[in-house]
């Protein structure tokens, strides 16, 4: 591990769009964050990154968690620094949002909200996708 | 009986086996991605409501502060601690775990 | 794990010398773990340390070199946030052995 790759910006090589799917609660499992630190890593290859909250990934980005009584690191500050990381393109699918009374304003970055459409087509046009 | 549920009502179908078996006068504690289902506007709502009536329903309240979910916590349903979790344990009989 | 002590109380740290609880960081932990980095520290050190612990409770996260050397610069100017005046500072990089002398967790995003 050193901090070479990091250096290596604007290296050649081939962009392809990335695409993180996040369909789980937080805490419960370890999926969230383990996804989060993939996308993290991922930001070190400069590729065109994209990360996607559906189902109950959508729980993920709720504001004002406290995971004191818990004794779990609190994450979701986390996707605060994606920005600095350069990944600013995130989704969440408005059914998901609608089905659990949840609406943009709940949560702690901000995001692009779609229709189930326009994430099938987002979707679709991909190289890889990924999903937690 | 004491019937615990931690699965996400969105993602498996434990919380629904569980209603359906919990008998009359039992009591259902949510924890961990259980919880969610005891929020106003999810889509488990109506029937933590519905089941209400027949059973006593509790989500254990370090996970829903962990979720960031303590705001919206669904009228009637009622929050323990951990301390409390151990209460409900000891005062039934038996404990189901709906993995 | 490996311990440390340091003014007659002990701390675990991990095989690579990470300190294992962030909460357990004080001052003179972080000299003593600049001390076995062979890093001698100046004000200019303990900015970007502090920066680091400050990043660090805002993201939870200790950031890679490339995204420290961006805010570093966004908050204390560009005559500091670049991979030069970073380097001079920690030669071993700025990321890991800054973070590692913060108290933090080795960066996320550091291959």
């Amino acid at each position: 591990m050193s901090d070479m790759m990091d250096d290596m910006e604007g290296g050649e090589g081939v962009v392809k769009k990335f695409m993180f799917v996040n369909r789980k609660a937080p805490h419960g499992t370890v999926y969230a964050l383990e996804g989060l630190e993939v996308v993290l890593i991922s930001a070190a290859f400069d590729q065109d990154v994209s990360m996607v909250f559906t189902d109950d990934g959508v729980y993920e980005l709720i504001k004002g968690m406290n995971t004191k009584g818990i004794e779990v690191k609190d994450f979701s500050k986390t996707y605060r620094a994606l920005e600095g990381y350069d990944i600013e393109k995130l989704y969440v699918e408005k059914a998901s949002m609608d089905a659990r009374g949840l609406s943009e304003d709940d949560l702690i970055v901000d995001v692009t909200v779609l229709d189930s459409a326009e994430m099938a087509s987002l979707m679709a046009e991909q190289d890889v996708v990924i999903s937690f | 009986m004491l019937h615990i549920v931690n699965k996400s009502a969105t993602e498996r179908n434990s919380l629904e086996s569980c209603l359906r078996m919990a008998t009359k006068g039992s009591a259902v504690l949510l924890i961990e991605d259980a919880v969610y289902a005891a929020t106003q506007g999810s889509e488990a709502a109506a029937k933590i409501q519905s089941a209400m009536a027949d059973l006593q329903i509790y989500a254990l309240g370090p996970d829903m502060e962990a979720r960031g979910m303590a705001g919206r916590v669904l009228d009637g349903v009622k929050l323990v601690d951990y301390g409390g979790f151990v209460d409900l344990v000891t005062e039934h009989s038996t404990c189901q775990s709906w993995l | 794990m490996p311990m440390v002590e340091v003014a007659g109380k002990s701390f675990e740290v991990d095989e690579e010398g990470y300190l294992t609880n962030l909460a357990d960081w004080t001052r003179e932990i972080g000299e003593y773990l600049a001390k076995d980095e062979k890093v001698e520290l100046t004000d200019s050190h303990w900015e970007v340390i502090n920066f680091l612990r400050e990043y660090y409770e805002e993201y939870q996260i200790a950031p890679a070199v490339r995204v420290l050397t961006k805010a570093v610069a966004k908050k204390l100017g560009p005559d500091k946030g670049n991979n030069k005046y970073l380097y001079e500072l920690f030669p071993y990089g700025p990321a890991k052995q800054a973070c590692k002398i913060a108290g933090l967790p080795k960066p996320t995003g550091c291959i």
